[in-house]
């Protein structure tokens, strides 16, 4: 049985009381894009700021659900300053570590261990599988940041 | 004779045996779902069981029976909501959805035309918003919306204004955000003064309170049976013979026709002419015996109850968590249902739910299929605790203790 504590992690709750990077950058010049939870009526607004490549600054406004609001204060955290192939990188380790397979919704095998090594204080999110609803609170910011770069074309250097 | 008692009821009703998460199921979410008594069950499990069979087509003994089966819940629900021109006024449909989307698809774009006016209220569910924002942008109707006032009632203060050109009034009897009951009659009296026709979203009144759609003089009236102890997959639309009669099919498919030929179909007479395809049977199954369980409790007891639970639960909610759980509906118990959304100050609804489910206790986050009032009211959301037949003071007390550790939680 999934447990509470499991969920709330002290750091989740600590981003959601005290959310990072809360704001609005003029757009443009900065990318604006919007996501919505249609299930829980979440809405954020994200902001990035990009030059040469690089996510100089990212900033959120909206309103959502602890889940949500912490997800993605420590998305701002871990993606401001990367590089956009880095972030893209983080947001594929971060879907990976969000990915509940079919197969354990069939009531068969167990979900692949994301390698939580390299995701810091985002890993503190991993027990958010557990509770499958809330699955969509975790990842819309990372989905609204994905589309974002997406609409407006934004490439990186495609170097590993 | 009625005898109601809701330890009764509870004992009735299997779900509320479960544990979740180790304490006894606390189901305060009724105004999603209501929960089937056995009687609902056993119905339908009797129905597969013994008579299983297509509708309206063989001639052999069980085919006979489910089609009995069938037409004899058609029956009991005009019976249940007084219609009266009796079963030949009751179409089944899916949902209270698909009974607006009947209504809003066949009668609308009928009878509506370009400029034509459809008025709504602020505090309608989706169902009764999205099917006429459609037939707007396919006949270029007009949809307007009564507002709601601070007080959570609707503003009526302009209704002849709005009213002005209107040829349908579609509201809801009772809002399954804010629990407000509007004021059918009233309402439906200065609709008709207008020469608009009313159409009535009654799936959060009837598992609570008495049905006589005589007595209110609606034109339409739509609900579901899993909102009234029945199962899911079946809804009813009502309207008077005469108004059903005139309107055309829906679905087009086997059992909604006279003759197909081919150059063309001639549509089924009645209410079947809506009714395309095999239809839900075993539920209609399910729905006589929820109708006759109601029967048994009696509405208006079953309504006094759930009034004495809420006014209860208001005054305990005003009185405890140092005014950080709001209700988010009338604080008194006129003219209002067991529904109560609350809004608690600093935590999400997503995040009260979540603590509630940890003692077992069910309660809806969410917009429930509300935005525009949740936009009215600056909210994106509220956790709703709503009440049933089986609800008991010590749900509420059980809700109280859920959400002082939530309220502790994210302090």
């Amino acid at each position: 049985m999934a447990n509470l504590d499991d969920l709330y992690r002290e750091i989740i709750l600590d981003h959601y009381r005290t959310p990072r990077n809360r704001g609005e950058l003029a757009s443009p010049p900065a990318i604006r894009t919007e996501g919505y939870n249609p299930l829980c009526g979440d809405e954020l607004v994200i902001y990035l700021d990009i030059q040469d490549g690089v996510l100089v600054d990212i900033k959120l406004s909206g309103h959502g659900c602890s889940i949500s609001q912490a997800s993605s204060s420590m998305m701002s955290a871990a993606v401001k300053g990367k590089t956009i192939d880095e972030v893209r990188a983080a947001i594929e380790r971060f879907k990976q570590l969000m990915t509940v397979h079919e197969t354990t919704l069939d009531g068969n095998g167990e979900a692949p261990v994301a390698d939580l090594r390299t995701m810091g204080e985002l890993a503190a999110l991993q027990g958010v599988v557990k509770f499958p609803v809330r699955i969509k609170c975790a990842t819309l910011a990372w989905n609204t940041l994905s589309q974002g770069l997406d609409d407006y074309g934004v490439q990186g250097t495609g170097s590993k | 004779m009625s005898s109601y008692n809701p330890r009764r009821v509870r004992v009735d009703t299997p779900l509320l045996e479960r544990v979740i998460n180790g304490r006894p199921i606390t189901y305060l979410d009724s105004a999603s779902s209501t929960l089937p008594p056995r009687p609902v069950i056993e119905a339908m499990t009797r129905y597969y069981e013994l008579r299983h069979a297509n509708v309206h087509r063989g001639v052999y003994q069980t085919a006979v029976e489910a089609t009995d089966v069938y037409e004899g819940a058609r029956a009991a629900t005009a019976r249940f909501i007084n219609a009266p021109q009796g079963m030949d006024e009751v179409v089944f449909t899916k949902n209270t959805t698909e009974s607006f989307n009947l209504l809003a698809k066949s009668w609308g774009a009928a009878n509506l035309k370009a400029g034509d006016v459809v008025l709504v209220t602020e505090m309608e569910h989706h169902a009764n918003i999205v099917p006429w924002f459609q037939l707007r942008d396919q006949l270029g109707i007009e949809v307007r919306f009564v507002p709601v006032r601070d007080d959570f009632r609707l503003d009526v203060s302009d209704l002849d204004r709005l009213l002005d050109g209107v040829k349908l009034f579609s509201f809801t009897a009772a809002s399954n955000v804010l629990g407000t009951r509007n004021p059918v009659k009233e309402l439906t009296r200065i609709a008709h003064d207008h020469g608009a026709l009313v159409a009535l979203d009654a799936a959060q009144s009837v598992g609570h309170q008495p049905t006589d759609v005589v007595d209110l003089d609606v034109d339409f009236f739509c609900f579901s049976a899993h909102k009234m102890l029945g199962p899911t997959g079946l809804g009813v639309l009502w309207t008077r013979a005469e108004i059903l009669e005139s309107m055309p099919p829906f679905l087009g498919g086997g059992g909604m026709i006279a003759d197909v030929r081919l150059d063309g179909y001639v549509p089924a007479a009645g209410p079947t002419r809506f009714e395309a395809g095999t239809p839900p049977i075993a539920e209609t199954a399910g729905l006589t015996a929820a109708i006759r369980y109601l029967e048994g409790l009696g509405l208006a007891n079953i309504a006094r109850h759930e009034d004495e639970l809420t006014g209860d639960a208001l005054k305990r909610l005003a009185n405890e968590f140092d005014g950080r759980v709001r209700v988010i509906g009338p604080v008194d118990t006129v003219d209002r249902g067991g529904v109560l959304s609350l809004d608690v100050d600093g935590v999400h609804p997503h995040d009260v739910a979540q603590v509630l489910d940890q003692f077992g206790v069910c309660v809806r986050p969410g917009h429930h299929c509300a935005k525009p009032l949740m936009r009215r009211f600056n909210l994106a959301a509220t956790a709703r605790a709503s009440f049933g037949p089986y609800s008991l003071t010590s749900d509420t007390d059980v809700l109280l203790e859920a959400l002082g550790s939530a309220v502790t939680m994210f302090a």
